[in-house]
C-alpha cells in the first residue's frame, strides 16, 4: 500500500515540479513575476490539442514546434514588454522592489490580453484529448503513462538545468546575475541579455509544462491562474530561483497531498499544502533550499 | 463684408444646429411611441472561471435562437406586428455582482423588453429579487435547486426549469435499487463529491436516498474544487468492493475521474459521473470507452425535433449542444417566445401565459407545474454513441438502462 502512493506521489509531485521550474528562472533569474505565468502554459495546451486533433501530431513530437515557439514569444515578451521596466528601475531607483511591483502590473495585464486571445480562437469550453492514458506497471504500483512522462521530464530539465548552472560558465553568469545583478556587469556580463534569456527559458520550461499537462488534463482559456498559483506555491517552498529546489519542493508537495488524499481525507489536500507552504514560510522564509544557491 | 459673412456662418451653423436637434427629435420619438424590434437583453459569463458552463450550455443556445427567430422574421405580436429580435449582451466576467448590476442596467437603461438568465444556480438566486422588483419574467434554467418550490412562491414570475439535487439522486437511487433487485449489482456503493455548491448539494441528497434504498455507502468522501489528480481517489474505491461509483463532479473532476478509472482498470457495474458527462467533449475525449457511463440529464433520441436541433445547433456555433441542459435552455426560450405571441410585449400577462398555458417545444409539448418543469431526464446513460434518457422509465423515449457497463477499452 506505501509503495504506490509514493509512486502516484511523485508522479503527481512531478507536474508540480514541471510547472514551477519555469517560473523560479523567471522570477530569480529575470527577476520578473510573472503573473501571466499559468496564460504561457495554457496556449501551450491549446497549440499541442490543435497540433494533436488537427494534424495527428503526438504531443511529444508537438514538443518540438510548441517549445521553441515558447522560448521566442517569451524571449519579445522580454525584450518588447519587460525591458523598458527594467531601464525604469535601474535609473530612477528602487531596484528590485519596483520592478518586482511594475512586473506585477505588467503582466497582469498581459494575463488578461493572452486570456482574451485565447477565449476569441478556441471559445470557452473544455477543452481535451486522450494520449497516453494506458496504465504502466511499476513494481506492482500502477499509474498513467502520461502523467509518468511528466515526472521524467520534470527530474530531467530540472536536474539537467541544475548540473548546467552549476557546472557551466553560461550557468555561473545565470547565477552571477540571480544573486548580485549590480555587481555582475562588473565581471563583463550582461545583465539585460542573461535575463532575457532565463526568461526566455522559463517560457520555454512552460510550455513544455503545458504540452505534457494537456495530455492528461481538461483545460479551459480560463484555467491558467491555477497553474500560476501552484507554481508560486512551489518556487516559493523551493527557494526563488533554485532549480532543484522547484524539483524537489514539487515532489514533496506532491508526496504530501497523496498520502493526506489516502491516508486522511481527500477533502484536506488543499488545506495540506496551504498548512505545508505556512510551515515553510514561518521556518525557512527563503525557502527549503535558500535563495538561488543553485 | 466680414460680418455679413460671419452672419452667414451663424446662421449657417444655428440651421444645422437645429436641423441636428429635429433629426434627432424624429428619431427619438417614433421609437418610444412605436417598438420596431424587441429588444432581449442578457448577462453572462463569457470570461472567467464560468465561462466554460456558460460557453457550453447557456450562450450557443441564446445565439441560435435569436438566429432562429429573426430568419423567420421576429416574433408575430398578437396585434399583427412581426418584429426581430434585438439583442444587449453583457459580461458578468463570473462574478455575481457584475451580473446584478447588469441586470440593473438592463431593466433600467437599456429598457429592454426580455431579460434572459445567466448561467449557473448561484447566479440565477443573486439576479432573482432584482428581476422581480423589475417585474421581468425569470426563466431559470441552468439552476439545480431543492428550493425551487420555495423562490416560485417567493418571485412569482420566476420559472424554474432543471429541478432539484434530490429528484436526481432520487431518480440514480432507485435505478440502481432496480438493478441490485434484478441480482445485477452488489448493496456496495462508492461516492465522491466536489466540496463545492452541485457537489454538496448532490450529496446531501443521495446518502439518505440510498440508505433507504438499502444501499450500504462503502467509500463516501468529498475533494477540493481543483484536484487534478484522482489516482489515490479510484484506489480507494476500487478496493471498497462496491459495484456502483457515483462522482457528483464538476467537468475537470468527470473528466479526470474517468481518465484515472481507465488507467487504473477500474470497472465498476455502474459508473456515474457528474457535470460534463453529458457534454460532447466527453465523448470526443473518451471515444468508444463512454459506453454504458451514467450522468445527470439525457435526451430522446428517437425525437426527429431533437435531431433536428442538434443539427441546427452544430450549424449554427459549430458544435453540438450537451445532453442535459441544452435542449432546456433553447425549449425555455420557445416558451418565452410563445407566450409573446400570444401575449405581446406585457411582462405581466407573459409571464403568467408562462405558467398558465401549455407549449410546444423541441421536448414536446410542456407545461409548468407552480413555476417548475417537471417533466426531464433525471438520469441518462451513453448508449450507441448517445447519451439517452433512462429515467423517469416511463417516459416517452426512456430506454432502459444497460448494467452492467462494458469494461474500459
Amino acid at each position: 500500500m506505501l509503495f504506490p502512493t509514493v509512486l502516484q506521489g511523485l508522479v503527481l509531485g512531478g507536474t508540480y515540479a514541471l510547472v514551477a521550474l519555469g517560473l523560479t528562472l523567471q522570477y530569480g533569474i529575470a527577476r520578473i513575476m510573472n503573473l501571466a505565468y499559468g496564460e504561457f502554459i495554457i496556449a501551450a495546451s491549446f497549440v499541442a490539442f490543435v497540433l494533436f486533433s488537427a494534424l495527428g501530431l503526438s504531443p511529444l513530437l508537438g514538443m518540438a514546434v510548441v517549445v521553441p515557439a515558447g522560448f521566442v514569444l517569451s524571449y519579445l515578451t522580454y525584450a518588447v514588454m519587460m525591458r523598458p521596466l527594467v531601464a525604469r528601475s535601474a535609473q530612477g531607483g528602487g531596484g528590485r522592489g519596483r520592478l518586482e511591483i511594475d512586473s506585477i502590473l505588467a503582466t497582469f495585464g498581459l494575463l488578461f490580453v493572452i486570456q482574451g486571445v485565447m477565449l476569441v480562437i478556441f471559445g470557452g469550453n473544455f477543452t481535451g484529448y486522450t494520449y497516453l492514458n494506458v496504465p504502466v506497471e511499476i513494481f506492482g504500483a500502477t499509474v498513467a503513462a502520461n502523467r509518468l512522462v511528466a515526472l521524467v521530464l520534470a527530474v530531467m530539465l530540472g536536474g539537467g538545468l541544475y548540473l548546467l548552472m552549476t557546472h557551466s560558465r553560461w550557468g555561473t553568469a545565470l547565477r552571477a546575475v540571480a544573486h548580485r545583478p549590480e555587481y555582475a556587469p562588473l565581471v563583463g556580463i550582461d545583465v539585460n541579455r542573461t535575463a532575457r534569456l532565463a526568461f526566455a527559458l522559463g517560457g520555454a520550461l512552460a510550455a513544455s509544462g503545458g504540452v505534457v499537462i494537456s495530455m492528461y488534463q481538461t483545460f479551459t482559456a480560463t484555467s491558467g491562474v491555477a497553474f500560476t498559483m501552484k507554481a508560486l506555491i512551489v518556487v516559493i517552498m523551493g527557494g526563488v530561483g533554485n532549480l532543484l529546489g522547484a524539483l524537489c519542493a514539487g515532489l514533496f508537495l506532491g508526496l504530501a497531498e497523496t498520502f493526506v488524499a489516502a491516508y486522511i481525507d481527500p477533502g484536506l489536500t488543499l488545506a495540506a499544502t496551504y498548512v505545508l507552504f505556512l510551515a515553510v514560510l514561518l521556518w525557512r522564509p527563503s525557502g527549503l533550499f535558500g535563495k538561488a544557491a543553485g | 463684408m466680414f460680418t455679413t459673412q460671419r452672419r452667414g456662418a451663424l446662421r449657417l451653423f444655428g440651421l444645422a444646429a437645429g436641423l441636428a436637434a429635429a433629426t434627432a427629435l424624429s428619431l427619438g420619438l417614433p421609437a418610444g411611441a412605436r417598438a420596431e424590434t424587441i429588444k432581449i437583453g442578457y448577462a453572462v459569463s463569457k470570461t472567467g472561471p464560468n465561462a466554460a458552463g456558460a460557453g457550453m450550455t447557456t450562450i450557443p443556445n441564446y445565439v441560435l435562437w435569436v438566429k432562429d427567430v429573426n430568419a423567420a422574421g421576429g416574433i408575430r405580436l398578437p396585434d399583427g406586428r412581426q418584429l426581430p429580435l434585438e439583442v444587449i449582451e453583457y459580461d458578468d466576467r463570473s462574478a455575481s455582482e457584475e451580473a446584478v448590476r447588469a441586470i440593473e442596467r438592463l431593466a433600467t437603461q437599456d429598457k429592454v423588453d426580455f431579460i434572459l438568465p445567466p448561467w449557473g444556480t448561484g447566479f440565477n438566486l443573486a439576479i432573482a429579487p432584482l428581476m422581480a422588483r423589475f417585474g421581468y419574467p425569470q426563466l431559470a434554467v441552468t439552476a439545480v435547486t431543492d428550493k425551487a418550490p420555495e423562490f416560485a412562491k417567493r418571485w412569482n414570475k420566476s420559472f424554474w426549469f432543471l429541478g432539484g439535487g434530490s429528484d436526481y439522486a432520487e431518480a440514480l437511487s432507485n435505478l440502481l435499487a432496480e438493478a441490485r433487485n434484478a441480482g445485477k449489482i452488489n448493496d456496495k456503493v462508492a461516492m465522491i463529491s466536489v466540496a463545492d455548491g452541485f457537489g454538496i448539494d448532490l450529496v446531501k441528497a443521495a446518502r439518505p436516498a440510498l440508505e433507504n434504498h438499502g444501499f450500504d455507502l462503502v467509500y463516501d468522501k468529498s475533494y477540493p474544487l481543483g484536484t487534478s489528480d484522482f489516482a489515490t481517489i479510484v484506489n480507494e474505491a476500487q478496493a471498497s468492493g462496491a459495484d456502483t461509483f457515483v462522482a457528483f463532479s464538476y467537468p475537470p473532476g468527470t473528466f479526470g475521474v474517468t481518465k484515472q478509472a481507465q488507467v487504473a482498470g477500474f470497472n465498476p457495474k455502474v459508473f456515474y459521473a457528474g457535470v460534463g458527462g453529458a457534454f460532447p467533449v466527453y465523448k470526443n475525449m473518451n471515444g468508444e470507452n463512454v459506453a454504458g457511463v451514467m450522468s445527470l440529464g439525457g435526451i430522446d433520441v428517437s425525437s426527429p425535433a431533437i435531431a433536428d436541433y442538434f443539427k441546427r445547433h452544430e450549424a449554427a456555433v459549430g458544435q453540438p449542444p450537451d445532453s442535459w441542459a441544452s435542449s432546456v435552455t433553447y425549449a425555455s426560450l420557445q416558451v418565452l417566445q410563445q407566450a409573446i405571441e400570444r401575449k405581446g410585449l406585457d411582462r405581466d400577462a407573459v409571464a403568467a401565459e408562462i405558467a398558465s398555458g401549455e407549449f410546444d417545444t423541441i421536448l414536446g409539448k410542456i407545461r409548468m407545474e407552480d413555476n417548475q418543469l417537471r417533466t426531464l431526464w433525471w438520469a441518462g446513460q451513453w448508449q450507441d454513441g448517445a447519451f439517452v434518457g433512462i429515467a423517469p422509465g416511463g417516459r416517452t423515449g426512456a430506454r432502459s438502462p444497460i448494467v452492467p457497463k462494458p469494461a474500459w477499452k
